[in-house]
């Protein structure tokens, strides 16, 4: 018998406690220890053990026992170095013999808290429920009098404006015999064309240099070669200074945040830029984990992140939850908005993003009675983000779609409804249903909306997903190379295939929208606010959304 | 689809020749109404010109409602007019049907007339506030010089129910629709022509962003800019908002609707102001399809449609009357002895226009400008 002190194994963890058990066939393994070494986790380490071996031969059964050393791979139950499930042991193994099997019974989350630091990871909400914004589908087909269109061959504008918007009284037009001309030298704020689909904000520095440039690449080819002017937002931390000072300018939104991180560069570059970009995008806050500041962890801060933010290698980075400087939201919106207003000579629309809020009525009517904010953009609890607590994650935040909808139905009440353009953001193709999604915010009020992560789970093949698989973009170790700055991971990342499937993305988008649109007998304007064409089979939803029950 | 039956004419004719042209165009529509808005009105209105017409239909406790408004409100009662009803199968008979001429409050009587215009269609607003739950008032419009008639039921019907065929009920502008229902309800509200403030429209088609529209224009700060019992009554208030409210002339109506392409208004003169309407008139750009035919206070007749619309509307006639119609054989049956080559199919970027007096058509091509 062995003594109690060998048995007691109370402060280990078992196999059952992780939110992913391994499965490895022995007999398919060749030990050529692919999947050890690429292990982000170092979940996975090759051991020896030893095994009692039967064996008969011979006409008759004569079994014999034997005893032999043997190489496996095996899981280790240490929480620090859990199995993310990432899947990423099973696509380099040559005989299929390793592959991750979700845990519905783990206990992850009662003990990942060692050393009192809680659960910190990159991702987005774990909710695997179907969203709301999945739920709605587009009901109103024309039918009446008209065939509805083709979307095959009908001409569809899919455009949206960013900017804002003066009302038509107030435009400085006048009366010329029978014709309208303009004043000259009248104010009229800038206000942009761009597709109604943005990458939203995703810094150099969370995302690796090979994404970041795939992303870059694949919007210039939309923008140049497709003709679908779709923009995308540089997230905190600057641009580099070759891409500020380039004709591609136009193509980015540049996102001034709390930290002010790469900034200096920007306010550098200033003078020789060519072209204005996009527009300003003043963060506030994020979906994903409202109420605090953007964090890049140290290690992730490497030579050419520290060189555009301006900061020394492997530190944390991380911005405070509001602007400091400031003293209310209301002071700070409004000086934000004029200072980057007048360092491009009011020729950029500049607009705050905050996160999904129940207070978001109260900045919109803020922002409302600004002439120069350009824009509202709220990020919902659906958003991600590259690394924050796991609690602020799943437990903070505000779903986009009555955030969207309560603002929207706010400015027509105000008859603001187009001078302000609303931005949705957050979990906008969560399950894959891109166009779908972007459709239904659209028709709730939105006049654009932003996607991270869905375009990393598209274009670079992100394995994240709302089972807490990987999500360690946080740690610097992403096995996809998109949220790393560890060029042995990046490497592993070809920018020129995201670009490609950057275009394939946007393409497809695009012929779903107007697949949507043509039966609703829409095509020359965005159907903004078309909660008409909008219906959903569950009734709270309905009343709560002010569109039509169906069912 | 609901059949438009336009005329503008130099001399009053009857309202019966827009019916009989709508007959020849019966199958487009379904019987389930009759909408007529008179414009430059003859017979025993014509010497009233310059006084306020109020159109409506009441029933007798809503007449006495009306009455006690009006008078409370400082109107005078100038003249009456109901049309002899005659009982027609499929028409069913309300208790009141009638046009009442007034003269202005005598605070009112020195006023320009855009504060006139406030007044009447701020009057007009209250009284269908009164029985618009109880159904006892519909007022359709209230304005110098126009009267409006609306039933349910078949045309052609209706027409001989308000006994036109032998009334000397007459004007120099005629709108009439024809209605093909789209709900089971017939509602008098949703019946076009609509008004507001001298602008008079109609229109078939289907308007598919018929909400953003409307959610725009309740958001104007004009009160008048209510009903939307259709969805075709914004075009009315569209072309109010753009034309009276904006102050642009009648030919931008197409340019608010639908607007032209970033390449095709490169080309225009006034491409600087175009883009800026374009911006901030975004939501009431039209999807379509539709055909709208209406007209101005100052007696401009005109006729536009969208890209959508697959089948134009047509006009045609002679100097001294033309007929704007939804289908060619309406325009037969009204100016039967004209030079049909030169009949008008305004396509997308046309605009058509025929001032008072109905002598020449103008059609305006949006990308010229
Ligand atoms: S699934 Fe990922 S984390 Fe788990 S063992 Fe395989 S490579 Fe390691
Ligand atoms: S693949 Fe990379 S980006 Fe995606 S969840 Fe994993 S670590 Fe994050």
């Amino acid at each position: 018998m062995e003594s109690a002190s060998r048995l007691d194994q109370n402060h280990q963890l078992t196999l059952k406690e992780f939110p992913y058990i391994i499965q490895w066939r022995e007999g398919r393994c060749t030990r050529c220890g692919r999947c050890t070494a690429v292990c982000p986790m170092k979940a996975i380490e090759p051991a020896v053990t030893i095994q009692r071996l039967v064996r008969s031969e011979g006409d008759n059964p004569t079994p014999k026992v034997s005893r032999t050393v043997s190489h496996v791979v095996k899981q280790v139950t240490d929480i620090e170095r859990y199995c993310i499930g990432c899947g990423t042991c099973t696509l380099v193994c040559p005989t299929d013999a390793i592959f991750p099997e979700y845990n519905f019974q783990h206990k992850f989350y009662h003990v990942k808290n060692k050393g009192g630091i809680p659960y910190m990871r990159g991702g987005r909400r774990n909710d695997p429920s179907v969203s709301t914004l999945d739920k709605l589908k587009f009901t109103r087909i024309s039918m009446l009098t008209d065939p509805a269109l083709d979307a095959g061959r009908h001409e569809f504008r899919i455009r949206t404006l960013l900017g804002r918007n003066l009302p038509a009284e107030h435009l400085p037009i006048k009366v010329d015999g029978d014709r309208l001309t303009i004043g000259a030298g009248e104010f009229v704020p800038p206000v942009r064309e761009i597709y109604p689909i943005r990458i939203g904000s995703m810094s150099i520095g969370a995302l690796s240099p090979h994404m970041w440039e795939g992303l870059a690449m694949g919007i210039t080819y939309l923008n140049e070669v497709e003709g679908l002017p779709v923009v995308m937002c540089s997230g905190e931390g600057g641009m580099p200074p070759s891409l500020l000072k380039s004709r591609y300018m136009k193509y980015f939104i540049l996102q001034i945040a709390s930290g002010y991180f790469g900034w200096d560069e920007i306010i550098r570059a200033l003078p020789d830029m060519v072209e204005d970009p996009c527009a300003i995008e003043i963060k506030y806050g994020q979906g994903a984990k409202p109420g605090d500041g953007g964090l890049l962890q140290a290690y992730k801060v490497l030579g050419l992140i520290a060189k555009i933010r301006g900061v020394p290698q492997f530190v944390d980075l991380s911005s405070p939850p509001t602007h400091q400087t400031q003293y209310s939201i209301e002071e700070s919106v409004a000086k934000m908005i004029q200072s980057m207003s007048m360092a491009w000579g009011f020729r950029v629309p500049v607009y705050p993003k905050i996160s999904g809020s129940k207070t978001a009525r109260a900045v919109l009517n803020n922002l409302a009675r600004n002439p120069y904010a350009a824009a509202l953009c709220i990020d919902g609890e659906d958003g991600g983000t590259g690394a924050a607590y796991n609690v602020s994650m799943d437990k903070m935040g505000h779903p986009i779609a009555t955030n969207i909808r309560d603002c929207y139905l706010d400015l027509v009440k105000q008859g603001k409804q187009n001078e302000l353009p609303l931005i949705a953001a957050g979990g906008v193709g969560k399950t894959g249903s891109l166009a779908a999604n972007a459709a239904a915010l659209i028709m709730l009020g939105a006049s654009a909306v932003d996607i991270g992560k869905y375009i990393m789970q598209t274009a670079a093949g992100c394995f994240g997903d709302e089972h807490n698989r990987c999500n360690v973009c946080n740690l610097g170790r992403c096995p996809r190379g998109i949220t790393t700055q560890d060029p042995k991971l990046y490497r592993r990342l070809d920018p020129d295939k995201v670009a490609e499937r950057v275009v394939e993305v946007f393409k497809s988008a695009d012929v779903e929208l107007k697949k949507i649109f043509a039966p609703l007998g829409r095509s020359t304007e965005l159907p903004i606010g078309m909660s008409d064409a909008l219906g959903v089979g569950d009734k709270d939803i309905a009343d709560r959304l002010s569109i039509s029950y169906v069912c | 689809m609901c059949r438009l039956s336009a005329i503008t004419s130099n001399a009053y004719f009857s309202p019966m020749e827009n019916i009989l042209a709508l007959e020849t165009m019966k199958e487009g529509h379904d019987g389930s109404g009759l909408g007529l808005m008179l414009k430059d009105l003859g017979g025993p209105f014509e010497e009233f010109k310059g006084y306020p017409v109020l159109s409506a239909v009441c029933s007798n406790q809503g007449l006495l409602d009306l009455d006690e408004y009006m008078k409370a409100n400082g109107f005078k009662e100038k003249f009456t007019w109901a049309p002899n009803i005659k009982n027609v199968p499929g028409v069913e008979r309300r208790e009141n049907y009638l046009a009442k001429v007034y003269d202005y409050p005598e605070s009112y009587r020195d006023k320009p007339m855009t504060e006139k215009e406030d007044l009447l269609m701020n009057t007009r607003l209250a009284l269908r506030k009164i029985g618009e739950t109880d159904e006892s008032i519909f007022v359709f419009s209230f304005y110098p010089d126009v009267l409006t008639l609306k039933e349910v039921g078949d045309p052609l019907h209706v027409g001989e129910f308000f006994g036109l065929d032998k009334s000397d009920i007459s004007a120099k502008i005629i709108l009439a629709q024809g209605r093909q229902n789209t709900n089971y309800a017939i509602y008098l509200y949703s019946c076009h022509p609509f008004f507001i403030q001298g602008y008079g429209t109609m229109t078939n088609g289907e308007n598919t962003a018929f909400v953003p529209i409307r959610e725009y224009l309740s958001g104007r700060g004009n009160p008048g800019y209510i009903g939307y019992n259709s969805d075709s009554e914004v075009f009315t208030h569209i072309l109010h908002f753009t034309n009276r409210t904006l102050g642009y002339p009648l030919h931008y109506y197409k340019d608010v609707i639908t607007p032209l392409k970033e390449s095709e208004i490169e080309m225009r003169s006034d491409a600087a102001a175009l883009r800026l309407i374009k911006k901030s008139l975004r939501p009431l750009c039209i999807d379509g399809p539709n055909c709208v035919i209406g007209f101005t206070p100052d007696g401009f007749v005109f006729m536009v449609q969208d890209a959508k619309k697959l089948r134009p509307g047509a006009v045609g006639g002679k100097p001294g009357k033309y007929a704007l119609m939804s289908e060619v054989c309406g325009v037969d049956r009204a100016v039967p002895d004209r030079d049909r080559t030169t009949d008008i199919f305004p396509m997308k970027y046309d605009t058509v226009i025929i001032a008072p007096g109905a002598l020449e058509v103008k059609v305006w091509n949006q990308l010229h400008g």
